[in-house]
């Protein structure tokens, strides 16, 4: 069925009916950067990183559909820029003090600043207040690293059948939340074999008892790039997906 | 003084690694040193500070005496480097910025765990700590971020000897890192 | 006050529910009424809501915690939120809150120790005609001057219930100062139906898109296209009308609801007609709530002469109604599809699009959503043909346009200006001598100063939801913007990285501006920075305007800023 194409930076994508662009392009071993999009999910849109130009306007690939025809621009300096000063205000924006987090080397808003070759953030970093909820046995919520892409939120509900995570508050005051008579992670029925435990692009949940098992220099990310496992890991989810659903 | 290109560094809120790391250039600092001349830094123990081409920045800004020295680099430096992650975005002794200085008084000097003698030092040859520990580019113009916790020597190095050719520094991608 | 009645919070909450229902959409009005009750939602009634309406907890809790008329924590029993819009700000509202705050010993953004009084900020209440106003209990009291403040402390200190306040103290100035065709025109109830119902659908689709009227929101998106295109998409419709009139400066939504609410139900149920919608909403801001009653007064009047219900003017099958539904403090929700969003009792988060609402709107289903002074120009041309509209105003701009004027000028008010009339002519109708600028459109607008006086309000040259914000010369350019950037990061919704972080920066920026702790080159380049980002990847069009002021500010008064930045120290 891949009968029909569109292009991105002038590559000839092939797609089928229903997939959004972000989609196409993995499948095609193209990359666009992304945080919140993950292929088992149901795309998002909300960290923006995977804006390309569609026919010149500025789109969310994650959310838009692919379409015959399309001309979609990805890898140019401006975007890259753009994308670069979207993770610059990620950074200042909560806590991420990569030498003591034991998602280092596995992190991928870290790995994003490596893709990116992002030195540091020019904005006032703005050190918030957020509690950490560290209730729960096997699972830590370190809300200091919390982006709110909600990949947790969407694993809980779509993959595990459950609503451990939710969003609450507006703008900078945005908090994840968790679905339980106290609010504790540790009361609600998260386990950490849960998708939603294991999907963080961040350090903000962690499974315990697997900090720096992998040496330095042997983390995923310390000899690979964030470009490299995104696309093999989507090449396998989607793939993996579309046989699925003949 | 010689005509060779001055180079100073210091360390604020900091913990010295970067300096440590700086080190690890291991035999050629002795080609550096007959490149440059190296103004006030922790290697040699000058004091003063003289007009510099090149001022590499170690640590966030924590103190009155932090802020004191960072505006001096500023002024007498051409070139300010912020040079790993506490200059660049507070690392670990801004997780401080989490409580209230009050709160951190009270916990290392009166409430703590094994404090005795409790109380909070005052002596006036003691730097005053700011209420809030900040990265180092929002209090004067930084011109390049080398991260890393620390960075590696080799990006040092890297960084050195583009400043002193006159090129634009580019940190190659395998020293990129900020742990 | 928990404990009013005599019976458990548990069962006056189970009282509230019982009377809603369990449709999950009803979740922000329930909320609502359990705010008022209690001065807070009590999480631990949040697990009866919750299971009442079978959602999650934590959606009840990420729903309350979104909206500022919501709160966890408890307020006051007279809660007071003074409007910190800048025309507030220029008519004193931080002197005024500084003597509430001091003579009821209460101090801003805390609830008094007794729990009798809470002192906050709000954005713009829509009463900068008549400020500075502030809400109590949700209900606008505007003109705050000391004689008010005076009052209020000692209603507040005897403990005067606020329905035994005096009347006066809640009178809002209608201040029509220059009505035009809208404002003068006038429909005996079931007029504009009748003439619409004589002439058959087609007709009246025909005289819309022959009048040229645009939606008068701000987007100018063609209404007769609109209604068309909605009427032809297929399945269940819906119908609403936005009248979550936030944007800074715009009251005159205030007024059309007042003096012609009988045309904008008329408008409504003309739309419903021609799209075959059976459920309208008319989606008010919480600001408005002392027009409610009035309001449902003339719903039940129009029930009573089979203008609304069932067989609407006689015609089998006719069949449409209207319900009130209440904002709750989200400026976000006059963005259509966040809108749409808050009436399904989510967080109102801004959808996707496309899909439009012509489409899939209220629960997926086609839904025709209007301002409220397109249903009522929508009424007007229904009654007398497409010319009503087409006579006056620009080709590309046909018929008039409301405009809300505050700040420094002699007769702050509502104006009706064919489209095509100046900045110039418009200020010398308000009274504004020599002003240093205006603001049109509020902070998402433009600023124009005076070379551009010669600018057209039109589609075409200045697009206006309505707000013209006067600024005279003794103002500071600088503490407008950060007035206007720090409403931005108060009301972004946190969904998308470039707003949520982006508009809390710039507000930073410009505090550090203002306090000369940043330099010009080094902050404007930043501010360039953001901008180009907020706009080329932001999710909704907040995200996307809320540079404009800082934007309109560099590029228009460069010196404003250069002059109040101090040097960083560098060397070179």
């Amino acid at each position: 069925m891949n009968d029909q194409a569109f292009t991105i930076d002038d590559h000839p994508v092939p797609f089928r009916r229903g997939e959004s662009i972000m989609e196409a392009a993995l499948l095609a071993g193209i990359y666009i950067p992304h945080l919140c999009f993950h292929p088992l999910l149901e795309p998002h849109g909300s960290c923006r990183l995977c804006t390309v130009e569609v026919n010149g306007k500025p789109l969310p690939a994650c959310t838009t559909p692919a379409a015959a025809g399309l001309e979609v621009t990805n890898d140019t300096e401006a975007l890259n820029q753009q994308r670069r000063t979207l993770l610059q205000l990620l950074f200042a924006e909560g806590n991420h003090c990569c030498p003591s987090c034991e998602k280092s080397g596995h992190c991928e808003l870290q790995a994003m600043g490596y893709w990116l070759k992002m030195l540091d953030s020019p904005f006032p970093y703005l050190f918030p207040r957020r509690a950490l909820d560290a209730s729960h046995p096997a699972v830590l919520l370190d809300r200091d690293r919390c982006i709110f892409c909600e990949r947790c939120v969407r694993a809980s509900r779509e993959l595990d059948g459950k609503e451990v995570f939710a969003l609450a508050g507006r703008g900078l005051n945005t908090r994840l939340i968790v679905n339980s008579p106290s609010g504790r992670l540790g009361d609600s029925d998260l386990e950490a074999s849960d998708h939603a435990a294991r999907i963080c692009p961040t350090g903000a949940l962690l499974v315990r008892g697997e900090g720096f098992r992998t040496p330095i220099g042997k983390r995923p990310f310390d000899g690979k790039s964030l470009s490299e496992t995104c696309l093999q890991r989507a090449a396998a989810l989607l793939k993996e997906g579309k046989e699925s659903e003949r | 003084m010689s005509d060779r290109p001055c180079v100073a560094t210091t360390s604020l809120a900091g913990c010295f690694g970067c300096h440590m790391s700086f080190l690890d250039i291991d035999e050629r600092i002795v080609e550096l040193a007959e490149a440059i001349h190296l103004d006030r830094t922790p290697l040699t123990d000058i004091k003063q500070l003289h007009h510099c081409r090149i001022g590499l920045i170690e640590g966030g800004v924590g103190s009155e005496e932090n802020l004191q020295v960072l505006q001096e680099f500023r002024a007498r430096c051409e070139i300010v480097v912020a040079v790993g992650a506490c200059a660049i975005n507070g690392g670990i002794p801004a997780l401080r910025n989490h409580f209230e200085l009050r709160d951190c008084l009270r916990e290392v000097y009166l409430e703590g765990m094994g404090v005795d003698d409790p109380q909070i030092p005052d002596d006036p040859e003691l730097p005053r700590p700011l209420p809030r520990l900040r990265p180092i580019h929002e209090l004067v113009k930084v011109d390049y971020s080398l991260p890393g916790c620390p960075p590696p020597a080799e990006a040092i190095w890297k960084l050195l000897q583009d400043l002193l050719a006159g090129r634009e520094p580019v940190i190659p991608s395998e020293l990129l890192r900020y742990d | 006050m928990e404990k009013a009645g005599g019976s458990s919070p548990e069962e006056q909450v189970t009282g509230i529910l019982r009377r809603h229902g369990t449709d999950p959409s009803l979740l922000l009005p329930i909320l609502q009424e359990v705010q008022k009750r209690f001065h807070r939602v009590p999480p631990r009634l949040e697990d009866a809501i919750a299971a009442h309406l079978s959602l999650p907890r934590s959606h009840v809790e990420g729903v309350v915690d979104f909206y500022h008329f919501l709160s966890h924590e408890r307020r006051g029993e007279y809660d007071i939120l003074l409007s910190n819009c800048i025309i507030d700000r220029f008519h004193g509202q931080q002197a005024i809150q500084q003597r509430l705050a001091r003579e009821l010993d209460t101090p801003p953004g805390r609830v008094r120790g007794d729990g009798r009084v809470s002192i906050g900020e709000t954005s713009c209440t829509g009463l900068c005609d008549q400020g500075p106003a502030a809400l109590v209990n949700g209900r606008a009291v505007p003109a705050l001057d000391e004689h008010r403040v005076t009052q209020m402390v000692s209603l507040v200190e005897s403990g005067v219930p606020l329905e035994r306040w005096p009347e006066a103290m809640f009178r809002v100035d209608d201040n029509v100062c220059q009505p035009g065709p809208l404002l003068k025109s006038g429909l005996t109830p079931g007029e504009a139906l009748n003439a619409a119902l004589g002439g058959g659908p087609e007709n009246l689709l025909q005289q819309l898109e022959q009048s040229g009227l645009r939606g008068r929101g701000g987007a100018g998106f063609p209404t007769g296209m609109k209604w068309r295109l909605c009427r032809e998409a297929a399945g269940e419709h819906y119908l609403i009308c936005n009248a979550d009139e936030g944007e800074p400066g715009t009251f005159k939504d205030r007024e059309l609801l007042r003096l012609h609410a009988h045309a904008l139900f008329e408008g409504m149920t003309l739309g419903a007609w021609i799209t075959g919608a059976e459920k309208g909403f008319l989606y008010l801001r919480g600001e408005y709530r002392f027009l409610r009653e009035a309001l449902e007064r003339i719903l039940d009047e129009r029930r009573d002469c089979g203008l609304l219900g069932e067989s609407i003017c006689g015609v089998n099958g006719f069949r449409f109604d209207i319900t009130i539904r209440m904002g709750a403090g989200a400026y976000i929700c006059g963005e259509e599809s966040a809108l749409l969003e808050s009436l399904e009792g989510n967080r109102p988060r801004p959808r996707n699009r496309p899909p439009y609402p012509i489409t899939s709107g209220f629960r997926g289903k086609p839904t025709l959503v209007n301002n409220v002074e397109t249903f009522v120009a929508a009424a007007f041309v229904a009654l007398y043909g497409s010319s009503w509209l087409t006579s006056i105003g620009t080709d590309a701009s046909p018929g008039s346009k409301l405009i809300s004027i505050s700040g420094d000028c002699a007769r702050p008010g509502i104006y009706e200006f064919p489209f095509g009339t100046s900045v110039e002519e418009i200020l010398e109708a308000c009274g504004a001598d020599s002003p240093m600028g205006v603001q049109v459109g509020g902070p998402s607008g433009s600023y124009i100063t005076p070379q551009e006086f010669h600018r057209r309000l039109a589609f075409e040259d200045l697009s206006t939801g309505g707000s013209f914000m006067v600024f005279g010369r003794e103002r500071d350019l600088l503490e407008i913007v950060e007035n206007f950037t720090a409403f931005f990061a108060h009301e972004s919704c946190g969904f998308c990285t470039p707003c949520r972080v982006g508009t809390a920066m710039q507000n930073r920026l410009l505090k550090r501006i203002r306090n000369g702790e940043e330099t010009g080159a080094e902050a404007l380049e930043l501010l360039r920075q953001l901008r180009e980002t907020m706009i080329g990847a932001s999710h909704c069009g907040l995200g996307k305007s809320a540079s404009n002021p800082v934007f309109d500010m560099l590029e228009k008064e460069p010196r404003v800023l250069s002059a109040r930045a101090t040097s960083r120290g560098r060397v070179r």
